[in-house]
Order: C-alpha cells, then sequence, then structure tokens
C-alpha cells in the first residue's frame, strides 16, 4: 500500500499545487465581483491563505517517511561528495577494501578451523580420550600422552557407564593391487564404535559393524567418497566386491560420505579392526580413543568414569604369567579426555589468533589513514559546514551527513573487500601450513559475510565519527570567524591528525616487531642442526611389503637389499639406506621400554619408555647423520642376527655419560630379546621437527631374532627408502627410481616420494605460515605508517606555506626550515615509537608459544624495528620538508 | 499579524470541524473554507491554507476521500466526501470533545470552588 502510495505520490503533489491554484483563483474572482481590483483581490487572497509553499510542504510531509526520505537525500549527497573527489574516493576505497578483504579472508579461516562446531552431528558430544602416565619413565618425550591399548579398549566398552559408544582407531597404509598401478593407500582401521560415536551415515552400503571384526573371519572394507570416486568413477556397483588390500581380498561394504575424515585423518580405505580377545594383554598402547558422551554428561565426569575402569582393566588382563598386572599403577594412569574439536585444533589455534590479532591492526592502521584524508577533506569543507551552522542546520544533522558519507565509503570497500577476500582465502590456502586442521571446510559463509558487513558499518562509523564531531560539532561556527585565512594552522587543527598518526606508528612498530620475532625464530631454527644434511638432495619414500605377496621375512629383507642395490646404481646417486622412518616424516614412532643388562629395574618390567628405530648399513652416510662414537652396521652383522645396536648420543650419555663409555654395554626390549651389545653412537636426530628438542633414540639392525617359539627373524615391512642424489626431485630420476623398484618387484607401490627438504619444510611450515602472514601485515602497517606521517607533514607544509614565505623574507635559511618540519615529523615518530615499544612489550608475550630461540622481549629485534621506523619516518618527512625550504617568498606573500 | 480575539486551535479541532462541515454536504476546499469561516463568525483564527495539510492527513487516514468535479462556479475542483468510517470518527472525537469541554466548564464555572 504505502509502496504504490511512494510511486504515486508524483501524481498526488501535482494535483495539490493544482487545487491550491484554484483555491486561490476562486477566491480572486469572488474578490473581484465584490468590486476590489484585481491587484489588490490577489494579495488579499494570498494573505488569507497564508504561505503557499509552507502549505504545499506540510501537504507533502504527511505522505512522507520523513527520516527514511532524508536518510536517502544525505546518501544522495553523500555520494556526489564522494564522486567529485574521485582520488580520494579511489585511495580510501583501496585502503578500506584491502583491510576488509584481509580481515575477511583471515576470519573465515579462523571461523572454519575454530568456531564452526565439526562436521558430526551433535559434535560437541564427541571427544578424545586422551590420557597422560606422569610415572611413566620417558613418555613424557611422546607428545600425544599414553593411548589405549586393546584391551582397554574392551575394558572401557564394556563397563563404562558415561558413554553412548566408544571406540579405537589407528592409521596405516595397504597396498591396493590388482586395479591399474600398485598404489600405496591411506588407511585407518576402526573398532567396533568408532563410527556409532561419530554417527555420520555411510553415501552408499553400510557401516562396518561388529560382524566384521571377527579375528580370521570375512575380511571386508568400506572405501572413502575420494577414493571411490577416484578409483572407480563413483560407480556403485563396486559395494559387494572384492578389491585387493595387502594382498588379500577384501570385500567392500560401503562408501563413506563425501568429505568424512576420521577425526582429523584423510584416508582412503577404512578396515575394521579385528582383536583376538584370547592374545590380548595389558600393554600395546598404540591406539587412538575416540567416543561420544552421554547427554548432560560433563568431561569431569567422563573421566571418573574412565578413572574407576582402569583397576578392572588391570583386573582382568595381564602381561603374562610372572608378571604384576597392578604395577601400571605406578604409571598414575590419568585420563585426560578431550573435546575432540580441541584435538583436531591442536595448537593451530595460537598462530590464528596471533595472525587474526594482527590483521586487525593493520585494519586500524588503515582506518588512521583514510580518517586523516577525510580529516583534510572535512577540514576544507569547514567554510561550508560553518555557513549551513550559521544558516540553522542542527549540528545532529550535519554529523549525520557527515557519518552516512563514511559509512557508505565503508560499506563500499567492505563490498570490494568480500571481492579481495575471495582472492585472499586463496592465497591463504596456497601459503597455509599444509596440515592446517579442517581446511577442507573452508568457505565463506554467513558467519564471515556477517562479520565483513560488521566490520564495514563499524570502520565506517568510526572513520567518519572523528572528523564529525570534530567539525561538525557545537563548534563549528569558529572557523567563521578565522574564515580559512589564518596565517598558519592552529596547533589545534593538527593535533588530531598527529595523533592519528602517532597511533599508526605505534602499530606499525608492534607489527614489525613481531614480524621480527618471527624472522629471529626462522633462523634460529635453520641453524639447529636436524641430524641430516643437504635435505635438498635426500629423495625419501615409502615402500611397504605386504606379508601376503612375500610371506618369509628374510626374503622381505632380501628385496628391500636388492631395492637398495639398483638405487644405488642408479645415475648419480651417492649412496642409499632404508629406515623404519625418516625424522619429521611423522608416521607416528613405535616405543617400548628398554632395559639395560648392567642397571637394575623395581619390578623387573619397568625401564623407561624410548623412542627406537631400525636402520640399515649405510643409511647414516646417506642422511647425513654422524657416527659419535663406535661402528655402523654391516650387513653381514644383520644377515648374521649378529646381537648388536646402536644408540643416540643424548641416550648414551644419560645412561653412561660419555658415548664411548656406552659402547660394549648391552641393552634389550624385552625378556625374549637376547641382550644385544651397543656398537655405535649417533648424533641426536630432531625426529619430531626442529622445534622439539632430540629425543633418546635406540636404532635396532633391520632383521632381527627373537626367542619365542621356533626362533623366528623378524623383519620390516614397510620403510623408508632413502637415496642421496644430486639429481634428488627431478622428474627424470623419480622415473628411473620406480623403475629401479620395479626391475625388482613390479607390484611395489612407492607413497610418500619427496625429497627430505619437502619433509623439513612441512615440519617447519607453522612457523613459515606466521612469518609470511605476520611479514605482509608488517610491511601493509610500515607503507600504511609511511603515508600517513608523509600525508600529515606534506599538508602542514603546505598550511604553512604562507608563515615559511615570511620566515625566509626575514632571513631564515632553508636549513632552519628543513630543521623546523624534520623536527614536527621526528616528535610523531619518537612518540609513536615510544608508545608502540611499550605496547609490544605487552603484546609479544602472547606469541611466546610461536617462537623458538628467541624471547618475545628480545632487545635487538626491539631495536632494529625502532630504528628502522624512526629512519623511515624521516625520509618520509624529508620529501616535504625539502618542498618547504623551496618556497618562494614571493609568491607565497604575494598570495595574501 | 494575529487578531488578539482569536485563537489558536487545539490539534485535530481543524479535522473535527472539517469532517461536521462534510458530513451536511460534500465540499470541495474553497466552499469548505468560507464555510467554517462564516459558520464560526469569524471568531477562530484558520489560515485558508492550512486547510490542506488536515485534508491531506484525513485522506491519510481515510476519514474523508476525494473526486474531481465541477464546482457550482464552473471550476475543476476536488470535492471531498466523508466515508462511514470518518463518520463513525466524527461520532467519537466529538463525544470526546463535548466531555472536554464540559469539564473544562465546570472547572471554570464561577462560585462552587
Amino acid at each position: 500500500m504505502w509502496l504504490k502510495r511512494l510511486f504515486s505520490r508524483r501524481r498526488l503533489y501535482g494535483e495539490l499545487s493544482e487545487e491550491i491554484r484554484e483555491h486561490l483563483e476562486e477566491k480572486i474572482e469572488e474578490l473581484v465581483a465584490g468590486g476590489m481590483p484585481r491587484e489588490e483581490a490577489r494579495h488579499a487572497a494570498r494573505r488569507a491563505f497564508g504561505n503557499v509553499t509552507l502549505a504545499e510542504e506540510d501537504c507533502r510531509d504527511v505522505w512522507r517517511w520523513p527520516s527514511f526520505e532524508e536518510f536517502v537525500a544525505d546518501v544522495c549527497y553523500g555520494l556526489r561528495a564522494l564522486r567529485h573527489n574521485p582520488t580520494f574516493t579511489a585511495v580510501s576505497l583501496l585502503t578500506i577494501a584491502i583491510g576488509i578483504g584481509a580481515n575477511t579472508a583471515v576470519f573465515s579461516v579462523v571461523n572454519s578451523v575454530l568456531l564452526k562446531p565439526l562436521n558430526y552431528p551433535n559434535s560437541e558430544q564427541l571427544v578424545s580420550l586422551h590420557q597422560t602416565a606422569p610415572g611413566a619413565p620417558g613418555l613424557t618425550d611422546f607428545e600425544s600422552g599414553l593411548h589405549l591399548s586393546p584391551s582397554m579398549y574392551f575394558t572401557y566398552a564394556e563397563h563404562n557407564r558415561a558413554f553412548q559408544s566408544l571406540g579405537v582407531w589407528d592409521t596405516g597404509t595397504a597396498s591396493v593391487t590388482g586395479l591399474a598401478e600398485p598404489e600405496q593407500v591411506r588407511t585407518v582401521e576402526v573398532s567396533d564404535g568408532v563410527l556409532q560415536a561419530l554417527a555420520v551415515p555411510p553415501a552408499v552400503g553400510r557401516w562396518l559393524s561388529e560382524a566384521d571384526q571377527v579375528p580370521r573371519g570375512p575380511q571386508r572394507v568400506m572405501l572413502s567418497y575420494g577414493y571411490w570416486q577416484r578409483r572407480f568413477g563413483g560407480d556403485r556397483s563396486v559395494v559387494g566386491r572384492n578389491i585387493t588390500v595387502d594382498a588379500r581380498p577384501r570385500e567392500v561394504v560401503g562408501i563413506t560420505q563425501k568429505g568424512f575424515r576420521l577425526v582429523d585423518t584423510d584416508f582412503d580405505v577404512m578396515v575394521p579392526l579385528a582383536f583376538d580377545r584370547r592374545n590380548l594383554i595389558l600393554a600395546g598402547f598404540g591406539f587412538e580413543g575416540v567416543a561420544r558422551v552421554k547427554p548432560g554428561l560433563t568431561i569431569a565426569e567422563a573421566n571418573a568414569d574412565l578413572t574407576r575402569m582402569l583397576p578392572i582393566w588391570m583386573d582382568s588382563w595381564t602381561n603374562g604369567p610372572g608378571t604384576n598386572p597392578h604395577f601400571y599403577e605406578t604409571w598414575k594412569i590419568t585420563p585426560m579426555i578431550r573435546p575432540l574439536k580441541r584435538e583436531i585444533i591442536g595448537n593451530v589455534s595460537d598462530v590464528l589468533w596471533v595472525v587474526m590479532g594482527t590483521i586487525g591492526l593493520v585494519m586500524l592502521v588503515a582506518c588512521a589513514n583514510v580518517t586523516n584524508l577525510l580529516l583534510v577533506r572535512v577540514e576544507g569543507r569547514q567554510q561550508e559546514l560553518a555557513v549551513r551552522a550559521a544558516l540553522g542546520a542542527s549540528w545532529g544533522r550535519m554529523v549525520r551527513g557527515l557519518l552516512v558519507e563514511s559509512v557508505m565509503l565503508g560499506l563500499m570497500g567492505g563490498a570490494l573487500g568480500v571481492v579481495l577476500a575471495y582472492a585472499g582465502v586463496r592465497l591463504l590456502l596456497a601459503i597455509g601450513p599444509a596440515n592446517l586442521p579442517r581446511l577442507s571446510e573452508l568457505s565463506l559463509d554467513a558467519r564471515t559475510l556477517g562479520f565483513t558487513v560488521l566490520l564495514a558499518l563499524l570502520s565506517g562509523l568510526v572513520l567518519g565519527l572523528i572528523p564529525a564531531l570534530k567539525y561538525a560539532g557545537p563548534r563549528a561556527s569558529l572557523a567563521l570567524r578565522s574564515g580559512g585565512r589564518a596565517a598558519s594552522a592552529s596547533r589545534e587543527r593538527h593535533r588530531t591528525r598527529s595523533i592519528l598518526v602517532v597511533g599508526q606508528v605505534a602499530m606499525a612498530l608492534v607489527l614489525l616487531v613481531s614480524a621480527g620475532l618471527m624472522i629471529r625464530t626462522f633462523q634460529a631454527l635453520r641453524t639447529v642442526a636436524p641430524g641430516f644434511t643437504d635435505a635438498r638432495h635426500l629423495q625419501v619414500m615409502r615402500i611397504s611389503i605386504p606379508d601376503a605377496l612375500v610371506a618369509e621375512p628374510e626374503r622381505v629383507l632380501r628385496i628391500q637389499n636388492e631395492i637398495l642395490e639398483r638405487l644405488a646404481a642408479t645415475p648419480g646417486v651417492k649412496s642409499a639406506g632404508l629406515v623404519s622412518e625418516m625424522p619429521m616424516e611423522g608416521f607416528g614412532s613405535d616405543w617400548d621400554c628398554i632395559f639395560a643388562r648392567d642397571k637394575t629395574y623395581p619390578d623387573n618390567v619397568m625401564a623407561p619408555l624410548r623412542l627406537y628405530k631400525y636402520i640399515s648399513p649405510g643409511f647414516l652416510q646417506t642422511a647425513g647423520t654422524r657416527l659419535i662414537a663406535g661402528r655402523e652396521f654391516t650387513w653381514t652383522d644383520v644377515y648374521g642376527l649378529r646381537p648388536v645396536v646402536m644408540i643416540s648420543e643424548n641416550l648414551a650419555r644419560e645412561m653412561w655419560g660419555t658415548p664411548s663409555a656406552a659402547l660394549g654395554k648391552q641393552l634389550r626390549e624385552f625378556s625374549a630379546m637376547p641382550w644385544r651389545e651397543v656398537i655405535g653412537v649417533i648424533e641426536d636426530v630432531r625426529e619430531r621437527g626442529v622445534q622439539d628438542k632430540a629425543p633418546e633414540i635406540v636404532y635396532w639392525p633391520p632383521m632381527m631374532e627373537y626367542l619365542f617359539g621356533n626362533k623366528i627373524a623378524q623383519t620390516l615391512r614397510t620403510v623408508t627408502f632413502v637415496t642421496r642424489s644430486e639429481r634428488a626431485g627431478t622428474e627424470g630420476f623419480l622415473n628411473e627410481v620406480r623403475q629401479a623398484v620395479w626391475s625388482v618387484n613390479s607390484s611395489l607401490p612407492l607413497a610418500s616420494v619427496r625429497t627430505m627438504q619437502e619433509v623439513y619444510d612441512k615440519s617447519v611450515a607453522r612457523t613459515s605460515f606466521t612469518l609470511v602472514m605476520l611479514g605482509i601485515a608488517g610491511a601493509m602497517a610500515l607503507v600504511l605508517g609511511i603515508i600517513g606521517i608523509y600525508g600529515v607533514i606534506s599538508y602542514a607544509v603546505s598550511q604553512r606555506q604562507r608563515e615559511i614565505g615570511i620566515r625566509l623574507a626575514l632571513g631564515a635559511q632553508g636549513g632552519d626550515v628543513l630543521q623546523m618540519v624534520l623536527r614536527q615529523g621526528t616528535k610523531m615518530a619518537l612518540a609513536g615509537v615510544a608508545i608502540g615499544v611499550g605496547a609490544a612489550l605487552g603484546l609479544t608475550p602472547l606469541m611466546t608459544s610461536l617462537l623458538f630461540g628467541v624471547t618475545a622481549h628480545d632487545p635487538g629485534t626491539f631495536a632494529a624495528v625502532a630504528g628502522l621506523l624512526i629512519f623511515v619516518a624521516l625520509l618520509a618527512c624529508y620529501i616535504p620538508a625539502r618542498r618547504a625550504t623551496l618556497v618562494d617568498p614571493m609568491v607565497a606573500l604575494r598570495y595574501e | 499579524m494575529k487578531n488578539r480575539e482569536q485563537r489558536d486551535l487545539f490539534p485535530g479541532a481543524l479535522e473535527m470541524m472539517i469532517l461536521r462541515t462534510l458530513k451536511r454536504q460534500p465540499l470541495h476546499g474553497y466552499a469548505l473554507a468560507q464555510h467554517i469561516k462564516r459558520t464560526s463568525n469569524d471568531l477562530l483564527h484558520i489560515e485558508e491554507g492550512s486547510l490542506y495539510p488536515a485534508l491531506q492527513r484525513l485522506l491519510k487516514e481515510e476519514l474523508v476521500k476525494a473526486e474531481w468535479g465541477i464546482s457550482t462556479t464552473n471550476r475543476r475542483v476536488r470535492i471531498y466526501k466523508l466515508t462511514a468510517k470518518g463518520a463513525k470518527h466524527l461520532e467519537h472525537e466529538v463525544s470526546r470533545f463535548e466531555k472536554m469541554l464540559e469539564g473544562i466548564t465546570r472547572v471554570l464555572a464561577p462560585g462552587e470552588s
């Protein structure tokens, strides 16, 4: 209805005017008919009627939606003002758009990684069954705490009161053959209860169920949506067919939902865990637990439930005859259930919040710049505003006019910013740490866009408020008096702008200091010897030999040995070796209690936990890991099953004081292993990344004999092959490597083919990502800050031109003027630096967890950044200062 | 300059008078103004111009409706007519006004304080 009115209004107003005209004429006619002269009658009629325009205006007002229309008028006025100042508009829009774009992009990451709930139904009930064991010596080396053993899983699953469902899982790899080329796929092994807890129905077919977990029962698998699309083109008939996994046929029973991840793990094939209860012991803490807590129960209650079940677990299982099942009490196993979301996000939240904070600061710096521009503009319009105020414009209306203009700037900048954010998100994905969790869920959703709109509105308001309050305020009429002809701008007029610039310098300093600290961190990381050399020339790849393909353990080693020989014979290869896992590869290391023959241990079952790895002869030389003492394994040692072992330097020092003292000492893992003699000590290796301290490590040879039953030698079926070559990473080299492997056995897939440099880069990705982001933020703040200082000084110079002209005419030297201007700039820079240093001292401790080898208050970084800022600020002042000395006194004075 | 003998109207009074006048017969703006002026014996100060905003308000509230027609003096004019809703509104307003008047009169009445 009101809409129709809105459109028929023009007609309405026309009719009104006509009606009023008719009224007047009728009156005139009547008066003339009564004998009055026409001219006099016209005046009389008008007098009787009153103010025609006002009456018409009042009539129109009746039909109006007044505040809205005034608003529209303000918007039109604002648009016109912006259009008439294209340079100002373009510069401010671009500044705001970049600021909002960057903030939106980072916020979309923060939102999808940290804020959005996980992609499971009622995901707030999901928890990870994390537990610690402060009493277990050596366990502190293992960041993930104490995992669950299969017997624990059975106890928890059967006796719990706090969980709807609960299960354990693990990741691994398997080879799938018989399709095209043999392929190494990523697998997850799940127990019953995991899928029920996650509660995501399959896309096709059915879930793995308890019936699929029978030991030695039918072999079944589920495929991930991605693998199904990639390998089978989304063919539904694959459900029910068999595929060959690790050389065994397994029936496909279902396909997972698109985008389904097991906690944080992307996988190709899901395999059921089939524990054989009869063979389970207490130990075997190798599985992650995931569970769904019953509605209404707290984490503390769930923890209490687990604590209650630990004695049941120790009563129900054993580690074998003659062992005390309750010795785990000394480990002080403590359930520390975590919300699944926190488990998945991990330590990324620190990085993201720091980045969000810095980008927010950049936004503030950008706003300060635009506010400065607006101030200059409003200053130019001061006369106009003063006249309007004098003519009776309410200052509320004037403030609103200015605010509408700046909010429009904000909103238009925001719209542009969203476009930039799309590009920004792409950029973030490209440079973001590859292991950033939940990146697959990244999108610009409603919440992100809401954030953008809010930010745009807010920045628009903030932008406009300062100039509006300053110039459209009650004192606006003052300007009329000075008439814009004041000889020099008063200090008063520059104060706001100077304060803004000081703030910009301070914020730029905070950002640059953070970026500087990250640079120092990166430098410190670079100087750490990771335990391998010249990573660029180290080619690594994983090869797995399933027992269905080659049953006999020694044959496996022979094949691996042959592959090594072929690799070493490839042109350009210096040497080759194999290892259970290269440092930083992150496949999950093995650890156990390691006993030394010359030490005594309580209860004979409680030696400290140590990481252990397997290395082949030639590995140390290939990787560039130094031998500190003794000698390394030979193939004769390996094939001869000689009882030898090597250990890391820190382990040697911890147990026997010096590396050489360790030689000749004896170690073993458990009683079914013969004592092994330490023949070599190896330099410490940063196994879990350069930021973490090197763990103590035991190195076994790749084939070992155990004393159970019929003395079968054991070998490793999945290993990393390492090849040193100048040609590492090139396509031609990789082809030759593949041919070398397949010439030994053509059904062996190669997985995780990378150079060690890539592995290294990935392990420092978090640091480099933060560095790049803070670097970008710092650079933006620096540039904006320079522009700010330059703008203020050069505007001040242009305003003081007459004053400078007079000074020069009265005999001031160019140098004096230069000094005068520079002094003004230096004052601002120094104030900004002082405030910034204070703020940075308060803020940088927030990023302590991201730093390495440098404190949050590193004096060198602070001094360097402060010096840089002052230098750059002086440079920014120099150009306008120089111009000031060139003022021609005659011109400046004639202008008067 | 205002005639001191004339009084300003209270809000709504003009509208009430317009409605009352239109209840007798549909009229156009000028005739309406003349009628009110004549009937009130020039005691009220009403600018003819103020009639029109009042008429617009009544139109918007749908208390009157307007149609173009030809006046007795052969002019093209807009003739205003009371609607059913307007008649009801008038009744209501008049009774309210009378109560108010009665109240004021009682207070102003001499001797009973």
